[in-house]
């Protein structure tokens, strides 16, 4: 009996699992990279097929400020996080706030691009197939971004009442990992819809 | 392994109120209870898929009968088809997989207790709103209450034109929902089998169950999200006007369908996967050996899960693809037959030289593996294009699937009840009983899905909702209604089992099969946290290892 315990319990100590928030929040991230990537493949299926107008070349604009705010929020919420680890909570404080304040104007870039389409340019999901596609792909992303936002408020709520400690920062962690995904998503359809598709 | 995770006494419970008992049943978030909420769920569902079944056999079992009006008929099938998949099969297996995995991997829970509450009950509210369409879906004058579109629902039948009303949407968003419970279900079967093993417990020591659900909840994650995004496309194209399916404004019919197959085929191994489980744990616990060839069989599971996510066109080589594309999904269908041969050996080679026991959880995995290369061989007949362009969307694929689905799934799952029902309940279920669903659902099976083969090659097309009194037809359609109503029998023998041996069966102590995975060390049924100590393991049989000191597995690890 004790040949099968004793070299075990000194392995016991060093038995170490990966973070089951990361582990999670990987799967979640597949599973939408897949629902993603039917959006996509829709998209590009369609390019072109649209029988009567607007055509992306006649009205899409290339959002490139909004897209510069997207991407380095990525960059400022990797560094609150960092910030957060090493329990510098004033500086996380601050950088988280520029994540969602970037964040939130991309959102209103969305607002400001599809207010244009619809009331310039008249052109609705139930235009052309070029509507459907276009404002179910970049919708879906922004849906993600709204909420996104609404989880990273949430903490933004809890580090105003000064309760997102150090030992907060693995689950912090997870949240990043759902940002950063956010991010590479909006790269994926700003390649599609803007480059690609035009 | 630490001696005192063993014989923990259940604890006495004492007559509560009602009210009590429902509300910790609604507001649990212990895994094992999950587990059997999924499952009482399936099996209610099991037996009113069961009567749409009887009721479409009812309505074949002569030419020109008119038992139901053609517009049931359609709901029947398509009722059928959605529940037996989305309602029975999925949340049986996931409720197995729930109340075993934490069990085998030595844990206390799921990572996730609550999020698994919430996905059972998106699964449930899935089920209820499907079935609400026959009070709800009389939305509009003229339109049908269920949905009646069919369980692929392809486009343009789904167009609000051919399908006014609501009765498509139930569908649509019943799918909807139960599809995200079923992503957060795999995320936390996915989290718990990678972050919450015993000690000691490496990947290479896990129980094949926990290995093949980590790879079918991968492909759950991989596979179901085509299907939600597929179905927010439909309800974009009914409700905001969009034009996805709609070839008037130069969408595609055809898109749907490679979006839907693209889960529908993966799904068929979503749901065999875990009966591959089942039959690694059944079979050789009752040939009394370990099981042959244990890292093939994960690298056959992980082979069978790309390949099948590569397979998808092999339904639909009838519309027309290009000749590359009708040869490469011909030969990834056929590939996807190697990994699966090989698995099939593996338990070939457990039973050999064992000293085999027929108690009846083995009976229906033998009945398994038998049917389950019938199934899988007409698949390989079916894998030819030319030959698929003659008898697709006959009898013979209809035969061909239930081989499948029943054959295979159904008589794994009958097996795993036989053989946890007692870690689940604490009683043994009735082996009298037991081989008399046994020998009649095989006869059933048998006469129902043997025999519609031969319809399916004399040219009976599926989803008929009568046919003319051809030479042939009429013998074959009534042996097949016949074999269901014998496999209904045989349903209700099970059912008696289930409840009869709930209160009279005899006590089944803690290991009443001699098994060697860590489910069988705890009381039956297991205390709320599993076990008192968290258990060490040295081996992939660390119950054999406890049993054998002399000789433990972990000596030749």
């Amino acid at each position: 009996m004790s040949d099968v315990t004793s070299p075990l319990l000194e392995r016991d100590l060093e038995w170490k699992l990966p973070y089951r928030g990361k582990v999670g929040m990987a799967g979640l991230i597949i599973a939408e990279s897949a629902i993603f990537s039917i959006f996509v493949v829709a998209y590009l299926f369609y390019l072109g097929k649209s029988i009567t107008g607007p055509t992306p070349r006649e009205v899409l604009e290339t959002p490139i400020f909004f897209t510069v705010c997207l991407l380095s929020s990525s960059l400022t919420i990797h560094l609150a996080g960092k910030e957060l680890e090493n329990g510098h909570r004033k500086t996380f404080l601050i950088l988280w706030s520029i994540t969602i304040a970037l964040g939130a104007l991309f959102l209103f870039g969305t607002a400001l691009e599809w207010h244009r389409l619809i009331y310039e340019r008249g052109l609705t999901i139930s235009t052309n197939l070029f509507g459907t596609t276009y404002y179910s792909l970049v919708g879906l992303h922004a849906t993600h971004v709204t909420a996104g936002l609404v989880m990273l408020s949430v903490v933004l709520l809890f580090s105003l009442a000064d309760r997102v400690g150090m030992d907060q920062s693995a689950r912090i962690g997870t949240l990043s990992m759902y940002w950063h995904f956010v991010d590479a998503v909006w790269i994926v359809v700003f390649t599609v819809v803007y480059l690609v598709g035009r | 392994m630490s001696s005192d995770a063993i014989a923990i006494p259940s604890a006495r419970t004492e007559a509560r109120p009602w009210v009590e008992v429902v509300h910790e049943w609604v507001t649990t978030v212990d895994h094992k209870r999950l587990g059997i909420l999924y499952i009482v769920y399936a099996l209610a569902f099991l037996v009113v898929g069961g009567i749409e079944a009887t009721i479409i056999r009812i309505q074949l079992i002569r030419p020109h009968n008119d038992f139901v009006s053609p517009q049931v008929f359609n709901r029947m099938f398509t009722m059928h088809g959605t529940t037996m998949i989305f309602f029975v099969a999925m949340p049986v297996l996931f409720g197995f997989a729930n109340y075993l995995v934490p069990l085998m991997i030595g844990a206390r829970d799921m990572a996730f207790p609550r999020l698994n509450a919430f996905s059972f009950w998106l699964t449930a509210l899935g089920g209820l709103l499907l079935y609400f369409s026959f009070l709800g879906g009389n939305g509009l004058y003229g339109a049908g209450n269920a949905p009646d579109v069919g369980w692929w629902a392809y486009a343009p039948l789904t167009a609000k034109t051919f399908s006014p009303g609501p009765s498509s949407d139930y569908w649509t968003i019943a799918l909807l929902v139960s599809g995200f419970g079923s992503i957060g279900t795999a995320i936390n079967l996915v989290a718990t089998i990678l972050c919450l093993r015993c000690p000691g417990m490496t990947l290479n020591r896990m129980p094949l169950l926990a290995w093949l659900n980590l790879v079918m909840s991968g492909m759950v994650l991989i596979a179901i999200t085509p299907l939600s995004a597929a179905q927010i496309m439909l309800l974009i194209d009914r409700y905001l006007g969009g034009h996805f399916f709609d070839t008037q404004a130069g969408g595609s019919a055809t898109i749907w369908m490679h979006f839907f197959w693209i889960f529908g085929h993966p799904e068929v191994y979503i749901l065999i996967i875990p009966c591959f489980a089942f039959m690694s744990e059944i079979i050789p616990v009752f040939s009394r050996k370990p099981i042959f060839g244990y890292p093939v069989m994960v690298g056959a599971t992980v082979c069978i899960a790309f390949v099948s996510l590569s397979v998808w066109a092999h339904h639909i080589f009838t519309i027309g693809m290009n000749s590359y594309a009708n040869s490469f999904f011909a030969i990834t269908t056929m590939a996807v037959g190697v990994p699966t041969g090989i698995k099939i050996f593996n338990w070939i080679g457990t039973m050999w030289g064992g000293s085999i026991q027929f108690k009846t959880a083995m009976l229906f995995s033998v009945g398994f593996l038998f049917q389950f290369l019938i199934a899988g061989l007409t698949g390989i007949m079916m894998a030819s294009a030319p030959f698929d362009w003659q008898l697709s969307l006959s009898y013979f694929v209809v035969a061909h699937f239930h081989y499948v689905i029943v054959g295979g799934i159904l008589f794994a799952l009958f097996g795993a009840f036989y053989y946890w029902y007692p870690k689940m309940t604490g009683r043994m279920l009735s082996e009298r009983l037991g081989k008399l669903h046994f020998w009649l659902f095989f006869l059933g099976f048998h006469a129902t899905f043997d025999v519609m083969h031969f319809a399916g090659i004399l040219g009976m097309p599926r989803r008929i909702y009568t046919y003319e009194p051809r030479p042939g037809w009429e013998t074959l359609n009534l042996i097949v209604t016949i074999g269901a109503f014998i496999q209904g029998v045989a349903i209700l023998v099970f059912v008696t089992n289930l409840v009869y041996s709930y209160f009279k069966g005899p006590k089944a102590g803690n290991d009443p099969w001699d098994a060697w995975t860590l489910e069988w060390s705890v009381s039956s049924p297991p205390p709320a946290y599993n076990f008192a100590s968290i258990p060490v393991v040295a081996s992939r049989r660390p119950l054999w290892d406890l049993k054998h000191p002399e000789d433990p597995d972990s000596r030749y690890e």
